[in-house]
């Protein structure tokens, strides 16, 4: 048999939390790619982050050998795709990469939003689907019911889909072999010019940027000089093999139907955009392969430190992260409430979430966020149109001929019994109800246009806490539509604190004018001198609350000449002063900051 | 009160009966444990009066509850700083539990040189007594005002807690005519702070406690009541008759040089801050000393000064620290004395009342 025969390219597609990960350990293990001391959790998840919040957040590829019942050894390459809706367009490139994926589906929740999205997009992209039930230890697994949901959703076969448990290792052989029968071998013109398809690509301090590929036709060794086809940049191959589960395996040379890694001294990210195709730059491809798009940030929020003085800090990381994450965008930005900071762009609220804690977590900062915008259109008096996703830059009232905003086409997956609290939630959110399908008779498709504004603020969260987190949620923008806009700022003590600023549906500003106000005065504490709070629309005060003069703050009895104790609240005190932030002559601690970005609906 | 004079506090730290809103070290005890302490606390004054020439002229007996030690304990101890230090002019106080009275012999303690007695009222209302935990009620105070007065003791401070739960404004008027009708010579006034770590602490939500607008108030009114009838509100919490202030607690604002022993008692002796560890078994052992490093600094000036009603006087500043008082506090002030916190000229800077009570706010903000 041909060695090519023997390859199967293939990626594990999942919801969130059904045992993506703990399948791939499985299958590390199983194929004895890792020894049992490199044998962490979820192993593929590198960043902690990953690990923790059980999500994958970039793609990974592992090769690994595996020895089949029928005597033969195969190659295969795992590729491990992120599963959210943020990282879609990665998702779609990695499973373009491969020619089979394995759907887990959890055995006692069954088909859930992100399922079929990602179901769809393999079928898209044309692969075998191979359904595993998963988590069939747990009591409340019932794999009967969700292998027909299978079959009637997705209308693949699911009947002798293999029912495993990733945790215990139970039955996961039968999905190798699986793979092996049903993953069909990659096809692909060896003596064809190199097209070979970036899924990937990471920053490493030493080899510069490892380049995720899979081969397509043609192959490619060291000192090929290649050509990245959407921006035309060349390099000169310096390594490339093999992606094992813990190192990578320099064999010098990939060729079609291989799934590897390039090292060719790359500076940044940047120039390896995911989709791109990468040929030889003697011999270059006549087309690129299909489906590659630049990746525009939609949400946008500031990001500030804490300590102003660490700004240089918060700059130094953003330029790091960035260089792994060429969907990241930032720009400097200074805020009269907040000093210096960023105006940072990100694919979606998870990418912005995760952004957010890996600079607190791997860089030790402590950040301010003001609260995400998507980015609107302003189209003025005198014919020009403006795209804001800045407060600061929303133009005076006078000048606005009309705006609109992003919308998004929304799935939520629920059962039934919560239907009335999900449309009530979608109404409040101002949402246009599309329809409605049952998935079974207990489960619903909901789907609804949602302004993209609307689900940035604390959707997911709220639909979590609706339906006691049975609902899950995907959504794709469709475009813009007009739009009743307001830019709503908040004033302490008569001044504008900008970074509380923000662009709203006018028929919600009062409602969250009034709750911010409340929020706020509950959080200021009482300054030596009144402090009218307001929220305003143009000059007009919609909403106002007074934090009364501080009357009280002694320390009356003297302890036995217990100086220092006095002295030590004084400087504790004086920690605490320093955690506030300055506005005018008032005083704010930086929580009624976060509490009013993060306003939640009680 | 002149430079190289000490003051010297001692601590009595037994109780019988914890009160709920009291975070001081202090602790029930047996009578071989006291018997222990008191011989320790005898030696460590003999220690000491070797260590530092100085002459005594205040010394504070305070608590716990110095009461409950029989009388004859006090006199011994005194006995012992007579032995070891020079006294002169001295103001000698004894703090004492109204519960106690009947088993307290006044008219030894005046011999043995005891001539200011400070009355642990905290309220003159039986119920908020009760809810304060403690062991007394109203009439046991009268009776105990009798016996010192009795017994020739003249100077009698009385301690009084407002900001009780449930408290109310008759309760305030209670106090002022009781110092009132006895010409009480010394009378503390404290707002009650719930600290950590004391019962009212764990308790606050199903207690009702006052705000903090209403104990601002109540601190309001009988500060003027009591100016009114003739005292002098001369500190944040203090109040006297002319010429009754309390010479022992003037030393702690003043940055005079005091000598604290017991268990967590504090020391204030040649710019030098220090205490004994807030443990008894560890004092009778050994009685360690932790060191806090320097004290009577210009901060310490200005944080201590500013709660005496008589303020920061310049050229005082100057001459003990050898510059002006420095200009960058102006700007501040100024603010203060817009907002009615704070009075000043080319002379002085001192605190109004309603800058008493938001006195932390303004000291932390001076000297940061």
């Amino acid at each position: 048999m041909d060695q090519e025969q023997k390859i199967r390219n293939f990626s594990i597609i999942a919801h969130i939390d059904h045992g993506k990960s703990t399948l791939a350990d499985r299958i590390l293990e199983l194929t004895n790619s890792v020894s049992a001391r490199e044998m962490e959790s979820q192993l593929l998840d590198n960043m902690d982050l990953e690990r923790e919040r059980g999500i994958t957040i970039k793609s990974h590829a592992v090769s690994l050998y595996y020895r089949a019942e029928d005597g033969l050894e195969y190659l295969f390459n795992l590729i491990d795709t992120p599963g959210h809706v943020d990282f879609n367009y990665e998702v779609s490139r990695s499973l373009a990469a491969c020619e089979g994926a394995i759907l887990v589906v959890d055995a006692s929740q069954g088909i859930e939003a992100q399922t079929l999205a990602n179901t769809y997009l393999a079928l898209d992209a044309g692969l075998e689907i191979i359904p595993v039930i998963n988590k069939v230890d747990l009591p409340s697994a019932d794999p009967e019911r969700v292998s027909k949901e299978i079959e009637e959703i997705i209308g693949i076969p699911a009947e002798d889909a293999p029912r495993i448990s990733a945790k215990t290792g139970q039955n996961v052989k039968e999905v190798l072999e699986s793979i092996v029968k049903n993953v069909p071998p990659p096809k692909g013109e060896v003596d064809a010019p190199l097209r070979a398809l970036i899924f990937d690509s990471y920053y490493d301090a030493y080899k510069g940027v490892i380049v995720y590929v899979r081969i397509m036709d043609g192959s490619v060794k060291v000192g090929d000089k290649i050509k990245f086809m959407a921006n035309g940049e060349c390099f000169t191959v310096t390594e490339c093999g093999l992606s094992k589960a813990t190192i990578l395996d320099p064999t010098g040379k990939l060729k079609a139907g291989e799934v590897g890694y390039i090292a060719a001294s790359i500076k940044a990210v940047s120039m390896a955009h995911v989709g791109d195709t990468i040929t030889l730059e003697a011999n270059p491809a006549k087309e690129p392969l299909p489906g590659y798009r630049d990746v525009n940030p939609m949400v946008f929020c500031g990001i500030y430190s804490l300590d102003g003085s660490k700004y240089s800090d918060l700059k130094d990381a953003l330029e790091k992260l960035k260089l792994n994450d060429a969907s990241l965008s930032y720009e400097p930005e200074t805020s009269g409430a907040l000093g210096f900071g960023f105006r940072c762009g990100f694919l979606g609220l998870l990418h912005m979430e995760i952004i957010q804690e890996r600079l607190e977590r791997e860089y030790s900062l402590d950040l301010i966020t003001t609260a995400p915008s998507v980015v609107y259109k302003i189209f003025l008096t005198d014919g020009t149109v403006l795209f804001v996703d800045n407060p600061a830059n929303y133009p005076s009232p006078s000048n606005i001929q009309s705006c609109e905003e992003p919308i998004a086409d929304a799935h939520i997956y629920s059962p039934s019994g919560y239907v009335g609290c999900i449309m009530e939630l979608c109404q409040d959110r101002r949402g246009t109800f599309i329809d409605m399908k049952y998935l079974d008779t207990e489960r619903v498709d909901i789907h609804y246009k949602l302004p993209l504004n609307e689900i940035v603020y604390d959707f997911f969260d709220s639909l979590k806490s609706k339906t006691k987190g049975y609902a899950s949620f995907d959504y794709e923008l469709s475009g813009y539509q007009v739009s009743d806009l307001v830019k709503l700022d908040i004033m302490l003590n008569g001044n504008v604190v900008d970074a509380l600023s923000f662009i709203i549906h006018r028929e919600k500003a009062y409602h969250r004018a009034r709750k911010m106000v409340e929020k706020l005065k509950e959080k200021i504490p009482r300054q030596l001198f009144e402090v009218p709070i307001q929220a305003c629309i143009g000059g007009k005060i919609i909403a106002r609350e007074t934090v009364k003069a501080m009357r009280k703050d002694v320390l009356s009895k003297c302890y036995g000449g217990d100086i220092t104790r006095k002295k030590k609240r004084l400087e504790k005190q004086k920690e605490g002063k320093k955690r506030m932030r300055q506005l005018g002559n008032v005083e704010i601690p930086q929580d009624a900051f976060m509490s009013v970005l993060k306003l939640e609906e009680d | 009160m002149s430079d190289d004079s000490l003051g010297l506090y001692i601590h009595i730290p037994f109780c019988k009966s914890k009160c709920p809103y009291c975070g001081f070290y202090s602790l029930e005890s047996d009578e071989e444990i006291k018997e222990l302490y008191i011989q320790k606390v005898c030696s460590e004054i003999r220690k000491w009066g070797n260590i530092l020439n100085k002459p005594v002229d205040t010394i504070y007996f305070g608590g716990g509850t110095p009461s409950l030690l029989k009388s004859d304990k006090i006199v011994d101890i005194l006995r012992s700083v007579n032995e070891s230090f020079r006294i002169i002019d001295p103001e000698i106080t004894m703090e004492v539990n109204p519960a106690d009275y009947k088993s307290v012999d006044f008219k030894k303690l005046k011999f043995a040189g005891v001539n200011r007695i400070s009355i642990g009222v905290q309220s003159l209302d039986d119920n908020e007594l009760k809810i304060l935990g403690r062991r007394h009620n109203a009439n046991d105070v009268f009776s105990t005002y009798e016996c010192v007065k009795k017994s020739g003791i003249s100077n009698i401070s009385v301690d009084f807690i407002v900001g009780a739960p449930g408290q109310r404004f008759e309760s305030l008027d209670k106090i002022v005519d009781f110092c009132g009708e006895n010409n009480v010579s010394h009378v503390s006034i404290y707002l009650l702070k719930v600290e950590e770590n004391t019962p009212y602490y764990y308790n606050k939500s199903s207690l009702n406690f006052l705000s903090d607008d209403m104990c601002s108030d109540f601190y309001l009114y009988i500060s003027d009541k009591m100016e009114y009838i003739g005292y002098n509100h001369y500190e944040i919490s203090n109040f006297a008759v002319s010429g009754k202030e309390s010479k022992h607690n003037l030393k702690y604002w003043n940055l005079e040089d005091y000598l604290g022993i017991g268990p967590s008692s504090h020391s204030l002796i040649k710019n030098e801050r220090f205490y004994y560890e807030s443990n008894i078994h560890e004092f009778n052992d050994k009685g360690r000393i932790i060191r806090e490093g320097v004290g009577g600094t210009e901060e310490e000036y200005i944080m201590l000064k500013l709660r005496l009603s008589e303020g920061i006087k310049f050229n005082q500043y100057e001459k003990k620290f050898g510059r002006s008082f420095p200009k960058i506090y102006f700007e501040k002030i100024s603010k203060y004395e817009t907002l009615g916190l704070v009075k000043f000229n080319i002379n002085v800077i001192k605190l109004t009342k309603k800058g008493f009570l938001l006195s932390n706010k303004i000291i932390s903000d001076l000297i940061i």
